[in-house]
């Protein structure tokens, strides 16, 4: 019993000093925190703002998005919006006729028919105030055109604020660079 | 007219100026270290905003507590409510004046300053429990209880693991104690009584209410314990008495076992403060390394372990020193 005792007292000493090394060794490493207002986060991986357009790699006032709708259709607050002008129906049936099988498919098929064929995407809004942030857009998304935005400066006074044109925002973008 | 003052009172009156500054100074440096500590150790900056690297938080702080409210609960005893937090720290600032900063830096060269400086300590605990008994408030009363039995059974120990050392120097003069010991550390009397320095130093963070064994204040159970009802400068002279005493503690414990304001190159108050804030650190990073013990264990550190190896360290001194 004693014995016993007087063992696990020396334990328990030791393990003060290993507690106080373990305080000690934090004590002199840097500190983690970011003073906000004056510096910003040097990784934002895995942050999700809200989503943004990625440009396309020609033109970057111009969206990859190929206005195949599929965001809109998965997105399960319903909080997307896009309109896309509707493909001319002139010639080349058969290629167009094709081209609208394979939406979901690489892009590369779809460059191989003819560029009239496709419909173009000419407003994208999402209203921030419903989304989930789930990300099935940015997953469904067959070519690449969503992604999330690293703006955590977010702030608004009223809801209609959170309702953000994502075509004006790209453009803005495009702009600054 | 300088005949009929006599030159003993106007060295008190000077004196306890200078006691008072110091320890407000030091109260809010004290404050300032222990969140700066906090934060480093838990890898963040603790304070940053008020004044360059936050240094002016103590004083915001301050300035706060004396801006606020002073309320007293009802059913309270107003007069010894209010008392509570004074007698608490005004036996703070006595304690100082035996204390030898220096060769020549001591208010009163008294032969008993040891006994002084243990009684005026042990008032502390009247203080908190007047102020647990006043506030009629369970949490106030429970903290109370709780400091009483602390402070009476940590006092036991504590005086048995000094009385080697007045048994080796024969004096309770703080002054001469100091001188007993040599410049150098292995002339300290950490090194002949090492059993005694821990013990010593165990027993005055508990009587100074810190960390591991703050239990009359156990934020977890018992909101703030003694001083729950307290807002304003009546919490601010707690807070205030709290760090003073953990002053006093750290200036016996420089005095009695690291020799005082000697050092092994030029002597002097520089010696002792560096001592004393050096102790000071190592409670403030205890505070922020351990948790609070359970009041059951607190007790069976007390009785089980601390006042056995003292009385054996005691008896182990006496021996040596009638053989010698």
């Amino acid at each position: 019993m004693l014995v016993k005792s007087l063992r696990d007292t020396a334990v328990g000493l030791w393990s003060l000093l290993v507690g106080l090394k373990v305080t000690a060794f934090n004590f002199v490493t840097p500190n983690i925190t970011i003073h906000y207002p004056r510096e910003v986060s040097p990784t934002l991986e895995g942050f999700r703002g809200h989503i943004e357009l990625v440009p396309s790699e020609e033109d970057p006032y111009k969206s990859k998005c190929i206005a195949c709708g599929n965001c809109v259709r998965t997105c399960p607050s319903a909080c997307i919006t896009m309109k896309a002008t509707k493909p001319k129906k002139k010639e080349e049936d058969q290629q167009e006729s094709s081209s609208s099988d394979t939406e979901s498919q690489s892009g590369e098929k779809k460059e191989s028919s003819g560029k009239k064929a496709k419909p173009e995407m000419v407003a994208f809004s999402v209203n921030f105030n419903y989304c989930c942030l789930c990300g099935l857009c940015v997953e469904t998304c067959p070519s690449g055109a969503l992604r999330f935005s690293d703006n955590y400066f977010l702030a608004g006074f009223s809801r209609e604020e959170f309702d953000i044109d994502l075509v004006a925002r790209l453009q803005s973008k495009a702009k600054e660079q | 007219m300088m005949d009929i003052i006599p030159t003993q009172f106007i060295v008190i009156f000077v004196g306890l100026l200078a006691i008072m500054t110091f320890i407000a100074v030091n109260a809010l440096i004290l404050v300032y270290l222990e969140r700066k500590v906090a934060g480093f150790i838990q890898r963040r900056p603790g304070p940053y905003e008020v004044g360059p690297q936050g240094i002016l938080q103590p004083v915001a702080d301050g300035v706060k507590l004396l801006g606020k409210q002073i309320f007293t609960p009802k059913g309270a005893d107003s007069k010894l409510y209010w008392l509570a937090p004074i007698i608490s720290i005004t036996p703070a600032i006595v304690c100082f004046v035996v204390i030898p900063f220096g060769p020549f830096l001591q208010v009163i060269n008294s032969n008993v300053g040891l006994i002084l400086i243990l009684a005026f300590t042990g008032i502390n605990v009247l203080a908190i429990c007047v102020a647990g008994w006043t506030s009629q408030n369970k949490y106030s009363l429970i903290g109370a209880a709780r400091d009483i039995s602390q402070g009476v059974a940590y006092e036991i120990p504590l005086l048995l693991s000094i009385l080697p050392l007045i048994f080796m120097t024969g004096t309770l003069n703080l002054y001469e104690i100091v001188i007993a010991q040599g410049a150098w550390p292995w002339q300290w009397f950490i090194a002949s009584q090492p059993l005694a320095f821990f013990i010593f130093f165990i027993c005055s963070l508990a009587e100074a209410n810190r960390t591991p064994f703050d239990l009359p204040e156990g934020e977890s159970e018992l909101t703030a314990g003694f001083h729950t009802d307290y807002a304003g400068m009546g919490f601010g002279l707690f807070f205030f008495a709290e760090y003073t005493y953990m002053t006093v503690a750290s200036c016996i414990v420089a005095i009695l076992f690291l020799g005082g304001f000697q050092g092994p190159i030029a002597s002097g108050w520089w010696w002792f403060l560096a001592k004393v804030y050096v102790l000071l650190l190592i409670m403030i990073w205890i505070r922020w390394t351990f948790p609070r013990v359970r009041f059951d264990q607190l007790l069976n550190i007390c009785w089980k372990w601390l006042i056995p190896l003292a009385v054996l360290n005691l008896l182990l001194t006496l021996g040596v020193i009638a053989i010698c």
